[in-house]
């Protein structure tokens, strides 16, 4: 017999036999859905009579909310910074290999780039829902240009701006538009620098701190204006120090505004951040941890020598090298991996490690209405897992869209 | 009268699981034939609950063809509170059963009628061909459902306002707070669950002990209205140890003595023989 038809006449499944993260525990629930949403079952029975079309068998699968990555460079090959004429099909490529570390939906990023770049590449993709085709696009993250040149990192230095012309227009003029943005790293001791992080604001653009030299008060300031995120946090940026923590201090500070959450981004890979920096974060500010796995144009690519681009890179387990030197070429981790190591690293319960890459980056982009919890009504972007946090499955919208 | 003595709740909870399982399948129901089973809410049924969902899963029983009818709802507490019995029944048995929703019956306590919500309770109470059997919990002052001390044992479906001593006892479930413990509810009569053609109360507890009492060695009194069933023709009570510390000892004696012919009740029946 088919469901009830007087809500919809979409089928009903329920997924059983599996835990399920809701209201930051794993809970012995079935978890029902139609439409592409989260269902209250309750209501159902009890509203509409209706009952499931059809059971999903999880085998005892815990089921969390699909991770998101807001800070993704690229992959299996792919730079999202190259501006390519078929940017949106790279995109689209790490989209679809991704859904097997439980993504369901990332934010491309762009490390600094001249401005032909940027006009190239970001009329190309716009923002998208995900499915059996990859991951959902949320929308653009761009690290840079506007960032310190003293902490530049890996960016090329011939293409760091300020806001010499005042600031939001050197942002315009730069990137070309922000239509399909979601995210832009900047460092807020540039001059102008906290007009552009309220305009963005604004525009509903999350503004995260990086690649900066920022004093604590010049963070404090930033996050007033509307900054939210701190981009891998400890990595470029100054160290901690007692009498002015910088940016760092943004965990513990009290100067921000009641209501609201500063998240920070963490490069979980056992590598580009040491186990004890990563419990100091995570035992200050359990809610804002953010995983990102920064991942580049290596990852998911075998071991061995590859040629990307100008360069040549030895990957050797989870280490990407440039070819013949022991100078590390960026993360090659994957979103499933980071869970893992930072349960192991951070000895936190299962449930923290997965809702900060799922509920904590949702929060950071204000898309926890819809994503990143198995709340009623949210999007059925899942991802099942064995005890050991091994992705067995990846859903999005109640499909499946990856299975081992 | 039969008197159910067991050593603790959770074999109480046991037993009276494995009576309704044994009577749900010598009725043999179908498509035609629905087992009609009346419900209570409460930390007392719980148990019990508990071991009826796992005769389900374990296919011992199934409940496509049962239908069920709640005792008693809170007047004004939103369907979805997480005290009312809605969310009880749903969260405690409905969501883990084959029951289907159009066969459950609870009493809606948000309607603008609340009187004619009550006899349209009876009319499918009727129409589903009466209960089969009423499985009831008691309140320390001996109240059945929601017939408070004083209750006529003759009383229908109907809206009740509820002693203070149950207010007060509810308090814990709404953040204390007295003003947020509903003060009415829509309750079946005493009346309603005598209708039922079998009657099985639980009571556990040293605290209900006294109500046990009142209930199987006193007359009956409206003031204990779970008394009223003493002139059942078919009631079963059963009970845990501590239920019966207010009792004669001669009672308990007696009724210790039949479980050996009691526990025959709840053996696994024979698979039942299907009819032709």
């Amino acid at each position: 017999m088919p469901s009830n038809k007087s809500v919809s006449d979409a089928p009903i499944s329920q997924f059983i036999n599996c835990r399920i993260l809701r209201d930051h525990c794993l809970q012995r629930e079935d978890l029902w859905v139609r439409d592409g949403k989260i269902l209250d079952p309750e209501k159902l029975f009890f509203d509409e009579h209706g009952y499931a079309d059809k059971c999903v068998d999880c085998e005892g699968s815990i089921i969390a909310p699909g991770f998101i990555d807001v800070q993704i460079n690229g992959g299996y090959g792919i730079d999202f910074s190259q501006a390519c004429d078929d940017a949106g099909s790279g995109v689209s490529l790490v989209a679809k290999k991704i859904l097997e570390h439980g993504v369901t939906s990332f934010c491309p990023t762009l490390v600094t780039s001249p401005p032909h770049v940027y006009h190239k590449v970001l009329p190309q993709v716009k923002v998208h829902d995900g499915g059996a085709h990859g991951a959902g696009v949320l929308g653009f993250h761009l690290e840079g240009p506007f960032i310190s040149l003293e902490k530049k990192g890996a960016h090329p230095e011939q293409f760091l701006r300020t806001f010499s012309s005042g600031g939001f227009r050197d942002l315009m003029e730069t990137y070309g538009g922000l239509d399909s943005v979601a995210m832009v790293t900047l460092a807020p001791e540039l001059d102008g620098s906290q007009s552009v992080i309220r305009d963005l604001c604004q525009k509903g653009i999350t503004v995260s701190l990086g690649h900066s030299v920022a004093n604590m008060s010049q963070a404090e300031e930033a996050v007033q204006h509307g900054a939210s995120f701190i981009t891998h946090l400890f990595n470029a940026m100054l160290p901690f120090h007692h009498r002015d923590p910088g940016i760092v201090g943004l965990l513990t500070s009290d100067q921000v505004p009641a209501g609201r959450t500063v998240y920070y981004g963490m490069i979980a890979d056992g590598i580009h951040t040491n186990p004890a920096a990563l419990r100091i974060a995570h035992r200050a500010h359990p809610s804002g941890l953010v995983l990102v796995t920064d991942a580049i144009t290596a990852m998911g690519l075998p071991p061995g020598r590859h040629t990307l681009g100008q360069q040549v890179i030895e990957i050797q387990g989870l280490h990407a090298y440039v070819a013949g030197t022991k100078t590390l070429s960026g993360s090659i981790a994957t979103m499933d991996m980071c869970v893992r190591h930072f349960k192991h690293a951070s000895g936190c319960s299962v449930e923290e490690a997965l809702e900060a890459a799922s509920l904590h980056p949702a929060q950071l982009l204000g898309l926890s209405h819809r994503k990143g919890n198995l709340d009623f009504g949210s999007d059925a972007d899942l991802v099942l897992l064995d005890e050991t946090l091994n992705v067995k499955a990846t859903f999005i919208s109640g499909e499946e869209v990856w299975r081992k | 009268m039969k008197l159910i003595i067991l050593n603790d709740y959770d074999q109480a909870s046991e037993w009276a699981a494995k009576y309704i399982r044994n009577k749900i399948l010598m009725f043999e129901p179908g498509p035609d034939r629905y087992f009609t089973l009346g419900l209570p809410t409460g930390g007392t049924p719980l148990g019990c609950y508990k071991k009826l969902i796992e005769y389900y899963k374990t296919g011992e029983i199934s409940f496509q063809y049962v239908k069920t009818f709640n005792m008693d709802e809170y007047v004004g507490i939103p369907r979805d509170h997480p005290e009312s019995y809605h969310s009880f029944m749903w969260n405690n048995f409905f969501k883990h059963i084959d029951i289907k929703a159009e066969n459950t019956h609870i009493l809606d306590g948000n309607v603008a009628d609340l009187q004619t919500e009550c006899e349209a309770f009876e009319e499918k109470i009727t129409a589903a061909g009466g209960i089969e059997l009423f499985v009831g919990g008691i309140g320390p002052d001996g109240h059945i459902a929601f017939n408070e001390p004083g209750s006529s044992l003759v009383s229908r479906t109907r809206v009740k306002t509820l002693a203070k001593d149950t207010i007060v006892a509810n308090a814990r479930f709404f953040d204390g707070d007295l003003s947020k413990v509903p003060t009415m509810a829509l309750t079946v009569g005493v009346g309603t669950v005598m209708d039922a053609k079998e009657v099985m109360i639980l009571i556990t507890g040293s605290h209900k002990a006294f109500a046990l009492y009142k209930a199987i060695e006193e007359g009956v009194n409206h003031m204990w209205t779970v008394s009223a069933f003493q002139q059942h023709p078919q009631t079963v009570f059963v009970c845990d140890e501590d239920a019966t510390l207010e009792l004669r000892v001669k009672t308990v004696k007696y009724f210790k003595g039949m479980m050996h012919v009691h526990n025959k009740l709840v053996e696994r029946p024979p698979s039942v023989p299907k009819k032709n």
